[in-house]
C-alpha cells in the first residue's frame, strides 16, 4: 500500500511533527508499505495529487495540522485520513470549544471563562476580570485556546500577574481560557478506535505541578503506565476520557487528557492528533497494552481505511 | 522524494527509553532542553528573517582566497594536513594566535596556548579541569547562553551578577565573593566576556577591568576572559583586555578566529599558566585528541597571506552599517517603553521590554511575522531576562535588519496596547492613550526624560539614549 505521510508545517510543534512523522515512516516501511513522505508546504496539494497514495497518515501537531485545515485538503482530493475528521479536530484545537461540548454533554471539565483579544481590546472586557477571578478562584490557569503544547500556558497566583499571563497566552491566540486550576493527578487516555488504552500517569520528578515544560523533557518527568489506579478510579477515568472522545466525533485514535482531583476525574483537553514520538504517550499506552508500534501504526491507517471514505472531487 | 533506507534505525520503545533513562548520570538531569527549543527550530525555516543567531557573514570571505589556499596544502602537504596532530596544536598555528592577541596588545608565552575546537571547547575544557559539581561559578547576568548548558553538564552553582553599560558591576561582584567567603566557599573561576559581550553588546570600562583584576589577584582568584569579538570594533576606544592588565597569572584567556576568520574552521584557543595548561591538555587529549590539522593549515596559509587585519577591518566596516541600521530600526519601531545597548563593536544588541512581556511569548508571536530573536532567559540560569532579547546584527543586510526590527516592533506595539487595554480598559479604544497610561503605572519601566544624562546607576538594560 502507499502511504503517505504528512509532517513538519509552520506550526509551532513542527519539530514534534518530525519526530512523529520520521518514526511513523520507518514503522510503515518495516511493514512492507511505500511511503511517500511529505513536508506540509506549498507543495503538498501538487505532491499529494501526483503521488496518488492509498492513504495519508497525518503526523502533524498544532495548528495547520492538527485543527482540520490538512484534514480539509485531504477530504477534498478524495485520500482517505488518518486520525479524526475535520469537524472533530476543529472541535479538538480549540479548548472552549471542546470544554463547551463536554459541559453540556455532562462531561466533567474545570470551570473556565473564554475570552477573545477583541473582547478586551474594544469591549472593555477587563472591567469583566476582577468577577471571573473571584468564581475560579487563585491561582489561575490561563491559556491559549487552541494550540497543543505547553507553549503560552501560565499559572497566575494572583490578580497581579493576570494581565502578563493574558498577554502571553494572546501571542498564541486571539482567544484564551481562564481555567480554575484543579489540583491532582496528571492523567492521559488515547483512544485508538473507539477502545480505551492503559492509563498513563505523569509524575513531575522535581515535584513542581506548575512546570508544564518539565513535560517534555526525557528525565523530568516520569510516566507510568498503566498508572495505579483503584478499580472506581479506573472506571471513572476511562468512563469521561470515552465520553470526550465521543461526544467530540473523534474517530482513529486521539488522546484524552485529564486531571483526577478530589471530586474524580475532569478533562482538560482532547488531542487530536496526539504526539508518536519515541516519548509520547499513546506509544506508551499502546506498549502496555501488548502493541508495538508497527502494530499501533498498522491499526492507525487500517481505522483511516475502515472509515468514511470522502468522495472525490476534481481540482 | 524518496530518502535513503539507511536513514534510519529501529526507534526505541518506551520501555528502551526507561531503560536508557536509567543510565543517565545525574548531569543529564541539569541538561535541559524546553519547550523554547522547539520554538528555537521553527527560527530555522528558509523565510524567518533570523537576528537570533550569532552568526558572522562568511558570505565576505574571498571564494578565489578559499579555492587557492586549499589548493596550496592539497599540492604541499596534503599528507600532513591529513594527518593526526599535536594535542596542543601545531607551533605555526600558535604563532598565528600570538599574532592575533598582539594586534590587541596581548604578549601571550607560546607555551601557554593551547589550540582548541572553537573558543567552546576551551570553555568546556577549563570546565572540566576546574569544576567538581557544587562548585561556584561566577559570571555576569546576562551571560553568553553558550556558556550556560557547559557550566550546567559540569554541575557548576552558577551565580550571575549584575552587568550595566559598563560591564560587570564589581561591586556586586565583591559582596557575592564575600558571601561565599562566609559560608566557606570560593568560587572556581570568574567568566566574563568583557568587550561587546554577548549578549549585551557592552563593554566593561577600563576601571572596572582594573579593579577586577586586582580583586583577582588579592583573592587569588581565576578570571576567564572568554574574547571573541575584542577585534571587531567600529567606535569607541580599544580597552585593553583583562589578561594584558593581569599578565595572564590569573586570567585566562579564550580567543577564536570564528569572528575574525570563520566559525566552520572550529579553531581557538585557551592561553593558561602551565599548571592549569597541563591539566587542560589531559582533558582534550581524552575529548578529541587534537584539533583538526586540516583547518589549522588553513589558517597558517591565511595568515602567511598577511591579509588578516584587512579582512576583520572589513567585516567590522559591514557589521557597523548593519549596527547603525538596527539602532535606527529600533528607534522608529519599538515603543517608548523599550530599552536597548548601543554597542561599538560586536555581533549584539540587547533589547528590553515592559515587564509584562515574556519576550519566549512574544517570539511564537514574531514567527507568525516570519521574524525570530533570541529570548532573553536563555542568558540566565534562573529563568530572569524574561522581558529582554538578543538582537544579532551580523548576519542579515541592512535592509533585511530593518524588515526584521520593523516585524518586531509591530508584534511588541499590539502587545503594549493589549497590556494596556487589559489594566486600563477605559483607554482601550484609544492605543495612544492606553500607552499613556502604561508610563504612568507604578513599576513600569519610565521612558527617559528628553536631554536627561543616562544614569551610571540603571542595571542592564540601561535606558534609551536620546537623539538617536
Amino acid at each position: 500500500m502507499k502511504v503517505a505521510v504528512l509532517k513538519g508545517g509552520r506550526s509551532l510543534e513542527r519539530g514534534v511533527s518530525l519526530r512523529s512523522g520520521a518514526r511513523v515512516e520507518d514503522a510503515l516501511e518495516r511493514l512492507g508499505h511505500e511511503v511517500l513522505p511529505l513536508e506540509a508546504d506549498g507543495q503538498l496539494v501538487k505532491r499529494l495529487t501526483a503521488g496518488k497514495p492509498d492513504v495519508a497518515f497525518v503526523a502533524m501537531h498544532g495548528l495547520g495540522g492538527e485543527d482540520g485545515t490538512a484534514q480539509e485538503l485531504l477530504e477534498i482530493l478524495g485520500i482517505p485520513f488518518t486520525g479524526p475528521s475535520v469537524a472533530a479536530c476543529i472541535r479538538c484545537i480549540d479548548k472552549s470549544l471542546t470544554k463547551h461540548d463536554l459541559r453540556a454533554a455532562g462531561i466533567p471539565t474545570p470551570d473556565w471563562f473564554a475570552f477573545n483579544e477583541t473582547a478586551f481590546r474594544e469591549l472593555g472586557a477587563a472591567d469583566a476580570l476582577g468577577g471571573l477571578e473571584g468564581r475560579l478562584g487563585f491561582p489561575l490557569v490561563i491559556k491559549p485556546s487552541r494550540g497543543g503544547s505547553a507553549l503560552g500556558v501560565k499559572f497566575a497566583e494572583g490578580r497581579a500577574t493576570v494581565p502578563a499571563a493574558l498577554v502571553s497566552a494572546f501571542s498564541y491566540d486571539e482567544r484564551v481560557v481562564l481555567e480554575r486550576f484543579i489540583a491532582g493527578r496528571e492523567l492521559a487516555v488515547s483512544v485508538l478506535g473507539g477502545d480505551p488504552l492503559p492509563v498513563v500517569e505523569a509524575i513531575p520528578r522535581d515535584g513542581d505541578s506548575y512546570d508544564f515544560e518539565a513535560r517534555y523533557e526525557i528525565g523530568r518527568t516520569s510516566f507510568i503506565c498503566p498508572a495505579e489506579l483503584s478499580e472506581a478510579e479506573a472506571t471513572a477515568v476511562t468512563e469521561a476520557a470515552l465520553g470526550a472522545y465521543e461526544v467530540l466525533g473523534c474517530s482513529g485514535f486521539s488522546r484524552v487528557d485529564l486531571i483526577l482531583g478530589e471530586e474524580g476525574p475532569q478533562v482538560l483537553e482532547v488531542n487530536a492528533i496526539p504526539g508518536l514520538t519515541d516519548t509520547s504517550l499513546l506509544p506508551q499506552a499502546a506498549e502496555a497494552a501488548g502493541m508495538s508500534f508497527e502494530q499501533l501504526v498498522e491499526r492507525i491507517v487500517e481505522l483511516a481505511l475502515n472509515g468514511p471514505v470522502p468522495a472525490p472531487m476534481s481540482v | 522524494m524518496v530518502e535513503p533506507p539507511h536513514r534510519r534505525r529501529a526507534h526505541a520503545s518506551s520501555s528502551d527509553l526507561e531503560r536508557y533513562a536509567g543510565l543517565f548520570a545525574q548531569r543529564t538531569q541539569v541538561m535541559r532542553s524546553s519547550a523554547m527549543r522547539d520554538l528555537m527550530a521553527v527560527t530555522a525555516r528558509p523565510d524567518v528573517i533570523s537576528l537570533a543567531g550569532g552568526l558572522p557573514d562568511t558570505s565576505t570571505f574571498p571564494p578565489q582566497t578559499f579555492a587557492a589556499q586549499m589548493t596550496r596544502i592539497a599540492q604541499e602537504s596534503a599528507a600532513e594536513a591529513l594527518q593526526y596532530g599535536p594535542t596542543e596544536g601545531f607551533r605555526e598555528t600558535v604563532d598565528c594566535i600570538v599574532e592575533v592577541m598582539g594586534a590587541e596588545g596581548m604578549l601571550p608565552d607560546p607555551e601557554d596556548v593551547i589550540v582548541t575546537t572553537g573558543g567552546q571547547q576551551a570553555i568546556d575544557l577549563l570546565c572540566k579541569t576546574l569544576i567538581d559539581p557544587g562548585d561556584a561559578v561566577i559570571c555576569e547576568a546576562p551571560t553568553y547562553p553558550g556558556a550556560i548548558p557547559v557550566f550546567c553538564s559540569y554541575q557548576a552553582d552558577t551565580i550571575q551578577i549584575e552587568c550595566d553599560g559598563d560591564g560587570m558591576r564589581i561591586e556586586e561582584l565583591e559582596a557575592a565573593l564575600e558571601r561565599l567567603d562566609s559560608e566557606g566557599r570560593r568560587p572556581k573561576f570568574i567568566y566574563s566576556v568583557p568587550t561587546f559581550q554577548n549578549p549585551a553588546g557592552v563593554t566593561m570600562s577600563l576601571e572596572r577591568r582594573r579593579r577586577l583584576v586586582e580583586l583577582a589577584r588579592a583573592r587569588e582568584l581565576i578570571v576567564v576572559e572568554d574574547n571573541p569579538y575584542g577585534l571587531l570594533r567600529f567606535g569607541g576606544e580599544a580597552l585593553p583586555p583583562l589578561y594584558q592588565l593581569d599578565g595572564g597569572d590569573f586570567v585566562i584567556y579564550i580567543g577564536t578566529f570564528s569572528k575574525i576568520l570563520s566559525p566552520g574552521i572550529r579553531l581557538g584557543w585557551a592561553v593558561a599558566p602551565p599548571p592549569v595548561m597541563e591539566k587542560v591538555v589531559l582533558g582534550k587529549q581524552a575529548s578529541d585528541l587534537c584539533t583538526s590539522t586540516l583547518t589549522q593549515y588553513f589558517v597558517r596559509e591565511y595568515f602567511a597571506a598577511g591579509h588578516w587585519r584587512e579582512y576583520v577591518e572589513s567585516v567590522s566596516g559591514i557589521y557597523e552599517g548593519r549596527r547603525n541600521a538596527m539602532l535606527d530600526a529600533l528607534g522608529k519601531h519599538f515603543p517608548p517603553q523599550a530599552t536597548w545597548t548601543e554597542p561599538e563593536g560586536g555581533l549584539f544588541v540587547w533589547a528590553t521590554l515592559p515587564e509584562y512581556i515574556d519576550s519566549s511569548d512574544l517570539l511564537a508571536k514574531a514567527l507568525r511575522e516570519d521574524v525570530a530573536f533570541v529570548p532573553g532567559q536563555a542568558a540566565y540560569v534562573d529563568g530572569r531576562g524574561r522581558s529582554s532579547m538578543r538582537l544579532n546584527f551580523s548576519a542579515g543586510g541592512e535592509d533585511e535588519i530593518r524588515e526584521g526590527i520593523r516585524r518586531i516592533g509591530g508584534v511588541i506595539a499590539e502587545q503594549v496596547e493589549l497590556y494596556g487595554a487589559l489594566t486600563n480598559p477605559a483607554a482601550s479604544s484609544a492605543s495612544a492613550q492606553a500607552k499613556e497610561s502604561d508610563m504612568d503605572s507604578p513599576g513600569l519601566p519610565r521612558p527617559r526624560a528628553a536631554g536627561s544624562k543616562e544614569g551610571g546607576g540603571d542595571v542592564l538594560p540601561f535606558r534609551r539614549a536620546e537623539g538617536e
